[in-house]
C-alpha cells in the first residue's frame, strides 16, 4: 500500500451513521498531481450500439469507502466493472477514457488485465464460491490457481480472519464452501478476493441477495477492510451507502451527476435529480 | 363453491393423475426387468471361470469360453477411446468456450447430424476408410468405427455440461487475477468435469454394446489377438455369431456372453455413479 496522501490525513474517524460526515470532496476532474487511489477520467463504455456510460471522470483517495448509487440500469455495475476490465470478455463492449490505479492507466497499451486484476479485487452480487472447492481451497484459489506460493494455511486463516468468518468455519475448512449458508458465502467470497492482496477491492451490491444480520456483519466488514483497502462499493440501497461509505457518487442514465461526502449528498445535495433520488421521488 | 373447485373435485383428479403416472412408470419398467430377467435366467447357467478364460471350442465340444471376445471388445473399446474421448471432449468444450461464430454453428449442426446417423452406416464410412486402404478387417478399423459414433454425442453433452457452469465462476476467477485459459481448465472445466466423466462413460458404454459397426470393421477372430491391424473378436459378434448358429449349445453361450456384456455395461455406469460423487463433505 502506498503511503496515504496529505488529503487522508484529514479523514476523520468513521462516525455513527447519523451523524453528520465531514468527508474531503475530491474535485471531479482531477489534475495530474493527484491524492487518488483510483481515477477515472472521461470514462464512455458502450455495448454496440449503447452507450452505457458518459463521460464519467472521478477520483478516490486511499483507505475511502466509495458508494455508487442510482436507479436500476444507471449503469453502477457498468462502471465498476470497468475499473478492473470486466468488460473486456463481454463480446460488443468498448471502453474509452482513463482509468488510474496508482497513476497507471489500466487502458493504455502493453497493461496486462490479468495481472491488474489482482490489484483490483471484485465480490459479486450473488456469492459465488467454486462448488468443487472446499472451504480452504476457495480462500486459497487465487494462490493456487495462479501458482503462487507461500504459507496458504497462514493466508487462508488471516483473510478467514479479516472477513470475520474464521470462527464459523475453522473446523470445517474441509467442507464444501457451497455447504455455508448466503452471508457466509459472501464472506468466503470476500476472504477470497482478499488472498490475493488487492489495493482496491470493488463490491457489486455485495449485501442485496443478503438477510440482515448477515448484511449488517458485511457492512461491518466493509468499516473494517477501510483501514486496509480502498473500497468502491455499489449498493441499491441509500441507507446502506450512508452507513458505509465517506464519499457518494450518484449515477443516472450512466451519467455521474454528483458527487461528494455521503452526508452532504443525502442532506444537502447541489442536484436537483440527487434529491429526487436519494427523497425517494423516483427510482 | 362451484363443483370445478371444489377440494374433492381436486382430490380426485390429484389421484387419477397420480394413478396414469404410476401405470406409465410399470409399462417402461417391464420391458427393462423382463429383459434383465431373461437374459439372467438364461445365461446365468453358463457362468464359469472357464467361460470368461478360455477360447471358443468348435461345435458339439464342451466347455469353452468368450475369452477372446471380452479381450477384443475392451481392447477395441480401449482403442476408440484413446481416438474418441479426447476429439468427443474437445470438440464440446471449443463449441462452448468459442464456438459462437459461424464455425462453431457449423460444427455443432455437423455433430448433430452425426448423432442421428444409424451405426451400420459408420461402420461402411470405417470398412471405406480403414479396412479398404488397409486391405483386411481390423481392430483399428473397429476402433476408429466406435469413436466416430462416440465422437457426436460426447461432444454435444460436453458442450451442454460446460455451458452449465454459471458465468459468475469466470468472473469470481478472473477477478482473482487467474488467466482467462486457466479460468477455461481449472475452474470452467473442473466444475463440468463430474458431468463430463458421466457422459464419457455412457459414451463407452453405448460402444462397448455396438455390432453393427464391428460386423464389417473387426470381423471376428477365434484366438486370442492383441494386434491392432489383424481382426479382432468382441463381445457383440460373438454373440450375434452364436446367435444366429442352428446350435443349442452355441444358443446358451449367446445368452451368457449377453449376460457378460450386461455385467460390463452396469459396471461402466456404476463407476461412473462413483466417481461423480461429490468429495467435499456437506455438498449439494
Amino acid at each position: 500500500m502506498t503511503p496515504a496522501a496529505p488529503a487522508q490525513a484529514m479523514s476523520p474517524e468513521k462516525p455513527a451513521p447519523p451523524t453528520p460526515v465531514v468527508a474531503q470532496q475530491p474535485p471531479l476532474v482531477p489534475g495530474t498531481e493527484t491524492p487518488f487511489k483510483v481515477e477515472v477520467q472521461d470514462l464512455n463504455v458502450y455495448f454496440r450500439a449503447n452507450h452505457a456510460i458518459r463521460h464519467v471522470s472521478l477520483g478516490v483517495i486511499p483507505q475511502t469507502v466509495l458508494a455508487v448509487i442510482g436507479p436500476s440500469g444507471c449503469g453502477k455495475s457498468t462502471f465498476i466493472r470497468a475499473l478492473n476490465r470486466m468488460h473486456d470478455l463481454v463480446p460488443g463492449a468498448r471502453v474509452e477514457g482513463k482509468v488510474f490505479v496508482d497513476g497507471r492507466d489500466l487502458y493504455a497499451r502493453g497493461i496486462d488485465p490479468v495481472l491488474l486484476r489482482r490489484r483490483v479485487g471484485m465480490v459479486f452480487q450473488r456469492p459465488n464460491p467454486f462448488p468443487t472447492m472446499s472451504i480452504f481451497e476457495n480462500v486459497a484459489a487465487g494462490l493456487t490457481l495462479n501458482g503462487i506460493g507461500g504459507n496458504h494455511a497462514e493466508i487462508v486463516e488471516r483473510c478467514l480472519r479479516q472477513a470475520a468468518l474464521w470462527d464459523e468455519v475453522k473446523d470445517r475448512l474441509r467442507h464444501a464452501g457451497t455447504s455455508l449458508s448466503g452471508g457466509q458465502q459472501q464472506r468466503l467470497c470476500i476472504a477470497r478476493a482478499l488472498a490475493v492482496e488487492p489495493e482496491v477491492l470493488l463490491m457489486d451490491e455485495p449485501a442485496s441477495a443478503l438477510d440482515p444480520i448477515a448484511t449488517a456483519k458485511i457492512e461491518e466488514l466493509i468499516h473494517e477492510l477501510k483501514e486496509k483497502y480502498t473500497i468502491i462499493i455499489v449498493t441499491h440501497s441509500m441507507q446502506q451507502a450512508a452507513r458505509v461509505s465517506d464519499n457518494t457518487a450518484f449515477f443516472y442514465l450512466g451519467e455521474l451527476i454528483e458527487m461528494g461526502p455521503t452526508a452532504q449528498i443525502f442532506t444537502n445535495p447541489r442536484e436537483r435529480r440527487t434529491e429526487d433520488y436519494v427523497t425517494g421521488k423516483f427510482g | 363453491m362451484s363443483f370445478h373447485s371444489s377440494f374433492t373435485y381436486r382430490k380426485v383428479v390429484d389421484r387419477g393423475m397420480a394413478a396414469v403416472c404410476a401405470i406409465c412408470f410399470v409399462a417402461a419398467f417391464i420391458p427393462l426387468v423382463s429383459v434383465l430377467w431373461l437374459v439372467i435366467s438364461k445365461g446365468a447357467a453358463g457362468l464359469s471361470w472357464a467361460f470368461f478364460t478360455e477360447l471358443p471350442k468348435p461345435v458339439g465340444e464342451e466347455g469353452g469360453g468368450i475369452g477372446n471376445a471380452l479381450v477384443g471388445t475392451l481392447y477395441m473399446v480401449g482403442l476408440a477411446c484413446l481416438i474418441g474421448l479426447p476429439l468427443g471432449v474437445g470438440a464440446g468444450v471449443y463449441l462452448a468456450e468459442k464456438g459462437d461464430g459461424t464455425v462453431g454453428n457449423t460444427v455443432r449442426f455437423m455433430a448433430e447430424v452425426l448423432s442421428g446417423v444409424p451405426s451400420i452406416v459408420i461402420g461402411i464410412v470405417a470398412y471405406a476408410l480403414v479396412v479398404i486402404p488397409m486391405g483386411h478387417f481390423s481392430a483399428w478399423a473397429g476402433a476408429v468405427a466406435l469413436a466416430i459414433l462416440m465422437i457426436p454425442t460426447l461432444a454435444r453433452a460436453s458442450e451442454e455440461l460446460v455451458r452449465l457452469v454459471p458465468g459468475s465462476l469466470r468472473e469470481a476467477s478472473l477477478a482473482l487475477g487467474v488467466p482467462n485459459w486457466r479460468t477455461s481448465l481449472r475452474v470452467i472445466i473442473r466444475t463440468a468435469l463430474g458431468g463430463i466423466v458421466t457422459a464419457c462413460l455412457l459414451a463407452v458404454a453405448r460402444a462397448a454394446g455396438e455390432t453393427a459397426p464391428l460386423l464389417f470393421t473387426a470381423l471376428n477372430n477365434q484366438y486370442w489377438n492383441v494386434n491392432p491391424s489383424a481382426p479382432t473378436a468382441s463381445l457383440t459378434v460373438a454373440i450375434f455369431n452364436y446367435a444366429i448358429s442352428p446350435y443349442d449349445d452355441w444358443h446358451a453361450k449367446a445368452w451368457t456372453a449377453s449376460l457378460v456384456l450386461l455385467i460390463v455395461v452396469g459396471l461402466l455406469n456404476i463407476a461412473s455413479r462413483v466417481l461423480t460423487r461429490n468429495r467435499l463433505k456437506g455438498a449439494r
